[in-house]
């Protein structure tokens, strides 16, 4: 594989990027943080990723600059067939929902500026004969819940339209992957209090890695959670109404 | 976002137990406040070393900054992250003929807190501590300020910070030597030793041609077989000594629950002694063999969350040193004293260490080391642990802070003649002592 990595400094990210480089896959990280990038790019070299691990810009609240990051990647790497994303905007509910700015910042990342990568990776690949799409949503997009809708709807629209790229690429074997991880204990859950089922990114990333290698439309990680949302969305409104979570 | 969360932490042991502002980032960098600041691995110091100095005060645990940001496969040289586990640097570098320079006696254990610990192993007596092969740390001091030292480079702050339990400043990035080695297998030797002297003859005798030496010894053997235990030396196999292919993981138990108090009673110490050393000592001895690195080095490993077994109240580890001159007179009179406090222990690790560090607060210096758990009994386990180191203090030995709990600031003193150098260098980086722990509280009189 030879695979773009944006977000693959940190959490789920970092360690699905080592699985890879670990098997040797050809990685290029694309991020904003050019210092992290690098300090990642050395750590996927000497676990023995093919050839030199490159990074270049790239920021889901810039569409203009992805064709460049995308073309970054494909030129270090000789070619390109998968993009992974696992970059995204968090905050807490109620920072968001006082404050229309940061609000719409994380609208824009997480849905505006990952669906025009991705819808661009995949005429790329498409026009080549296909490729990989792997992409971070949420179980949060599964169900509206009252104290996390904000951040949920901006995974729901992802998943939805991950969904349809699969559909509308499939046959020009592009292959998308809607990854929705339950709890995971990363730095970006950090201070929340620990669900139960709550998964390591490790274990995360071995799940999403298989998924990718058989081109698995929706997968769950920890797989626990599959049953831990279908339960969920069936609960009748009244229900949700009630609960607090 | 480098969230906090409050959680409860202890050491190894189990006790103490306090509540800490626990932030794992994925990059390690001072948090900007000034407050105090206690790093933290994965936590096998047994007991106070890696807690807050005060209850709800600042701990960075650094596993997640373990990023490998170098590595040289002509020189083994490794430049990492602090928080890179030794177990990962196994897994990555042992299959490319790679090994750690030196081990303790788990895997589950950060680079940094090896170097802030000086850690040794059963080499000490042929390779030294874990900070002979340190060429290089990033620390981050008391200001802010990213220092590099070395051997050759800002020696001092390198030597206060080699064994200095965290204290100078944050480890953030190590560059290490590893050693070759041709495969995962070990070539080992087990021998039964029917005493004190023996055992520690015998210690000295196989550090002359053995990489790796080490005794466990039935701490719980009387009279003539006081000190009576099995003597094991190893060395690392070649390929062609190697079974075909990597050496297996061991099969990992776990222990689910805490274990109820009456389990550890004398008698199934006894027995367990006991029955430890007449299954060596009914092998044939001196016949050598092949085993995989894991079960020679890290025994305990396979056995997840083995310090439940001490049960709720948790336990002890007592880990000294004595000069080679006080040798077995010295050893003989603590396990004397073990005995008649009827302070029942798995089997007791006795090693014999070569010549000490130029690090201040190294722990091994040249001798007989011994270590043991104590299960934790009150204040009655705490005053045993003061009279093992008022034997210790005759002689001229001292305690190992990376086990330690309970040693008092005024022993501890008298433990260690080159603490007065450490206190002078500390003072020059962190004279408000940003950097403390329970245990520097406890045991170097820091502002609790």
């Amino acid at each position: 594989m030879k695979a773009a990595v944006v977000g693959g400094t940190r959490g789920m990210g970092r360690a699905l990027a080592r699985l890879l480089a670990e098997r040797g896959d050809a990685v290029t990280l694309l991020g904003r943080d050019a210092a992290e990038l690098e300090l990642s790019a050395r750590d996927l070299t000497a676990r023995g990723a093919r050839g030199p691990v490159a990074t270049g810009h790239l920021d889901l609240a810039e569409p203009d600059g992805f064709g460049a990051g995308l073309d970054a990647a494909d030129h270090a790497m000789g070619g390109l067939d998968a993009l992974v994303v696992t970059a995204a905007d968090f905050a807490a509910q109620k920072d968001l929902e006082r404050d229309p700015a940061r609000l719409r910042r994380l609208l824009d990342a997480n849905f505006t500026g990952t669906a025009v990568l991705c819808q661009q990776a995949a005429e790329r690949f498409a026009a080549r004969g296909g490729g990989t799409i792997c992409v971070f949503s949420s179980v949060a997009g599964d169900r509206a819940r009252r104290t996390n809708y904000l951040y949920g709807s901006s995974k729901a629209g992802l998943s939805v339209f991950l969904e349809g790229l699969g559909l509308a690429y499939g046959d020009r074997h592009v292959r998308v992957v809607c990854v929705r991880p339950g709890f995971v204990k990363t730095a970006m859950t950090a201070g929340l209090p620990v669900p139960p089922f709550a998964g390591e990114p490790d274990t995360v990333a071995r799940v999403v890695l298989r998924a990718m290698d058989r081109g698995t439309p929706v997968v769950y990680a920890p797989p626990i959670w599959r049953l831990i949302m279908l339960a969920i969305r069936m609960l009748p409104r009244f229900v949700m109404r009630r609960v607090r979570f | 976002m480098g969230g906090l969360s409050i959680e409860s932490v202890s050491g190894w042991g189990r006790r103490p137990v306090a509540r800490a502002a626990v932030e794992r980032p994925e990059h390690l960098l001072l948090p900007r406040d000034g407050r105090p600041v206690v790093a933290r691995g994965l936590g096998r110091a047994y007991g106070d070393a890696a807690m807050p100095a005060t209850p709800g005060a600042r701990v960075l645990e650094t596993v997640r900054a373990d990023r490998v940001l170098a590595f040289d496969q002509g020189s083994g040289r490794l430049t990492c992250e602090a928080g890179l586990s030794l177990a990962e640097v196994l897994r990555i570098f042992l299959p490319r003929g790679w090994f750690p320079p030196v081990t303790p006696g788990t895997r589950f254990v950060t680079v940094g807190g090896c170097v802030a610990c000086d850690v040794h192993g059963k080499n000490h007596h042929r390779d030294g501590t874990f900070g002979a092969f340190v060429e290089r740390l990033v620390v981050q001091v008391a200001d802010g300020r990213m220092v590099e030292c070395g051997p050759a480079r800002e020696r001092e702050l390198f030597l206060a910070t080699v064994g200095g339990m965290g204290l100078t400043g944050l480890i953030t990035e190590v560059t290490l030597r590893l050693q070759p080695a041709e495969s995962g297998w070990m070539l080992v030797e087990t021998e039964p030793l029917a005493g004190l002297g023996a055992m520690l003859d015998g210690l000295r005798d196989a550090a002359k041609d053995w990489q790796y030496t080490v005794g466990w010894i039935d701490c719980l053997a009387r009279g003539a077989t006081l000190g009576r235990g099995i003597l094991m030396r190893g060395r690392h196999a070649t390929r062609g000594e190697a079974p075909a292919g990597p050496a297996p993981e061991p099969k990992r138990l776990a222990v689910p629950l805490d274990a109820p108090e009456w389990l550890l009673n004398p008698g199934l110490m006894r027995a367990f002694n006991t029955g430890y050393y007449r299954m060596h000592a009914g092998r044939p001895g001196g016949s050598a063999r092949i085993v995989p690195y894991q079960g020679f080095f890290y025994p305990l490993d396979a056995i997840g969350g083995w310090n439940r077994l001490y049960g709720r109240r948790g336990f002890l580890q007592y880990q000294c040193v004595v000069p080679r001159a006080a040798g077995a007179a010295a050893v003989g009179r603590l396990l004397e004293r073990l005995g008649a406090a009827g302070a029942a222990s798995f089997l007791a690790v006795i090693k014999d260490c070569g010549p000490e560090s130029d690090a201040y607060l190294s722990f091994p210096l040249e001798g007989p080391t011994l270590a043991l758990d104590l299960p934790y009994r009150g204040a009655a386990t705490e005053e045993l642990v003061h009279e093992l180191n008022a034997i210790v203090i005759a002689v001229g030995g001292r305690v190992y802070l990376a086990k330690d709990a309970v040693t008092r600031a005024e022993d501890f003193a008298r433990m260690v003649p080159r603490l007065a150098e450490w206190r002078r260098v500390r003072e020059k980086w962190d004279p408000e002592r940003r950097f403390r722990s329970a245990q520097s509280v406890r045991v170097l009189g820091d502002p609790a």
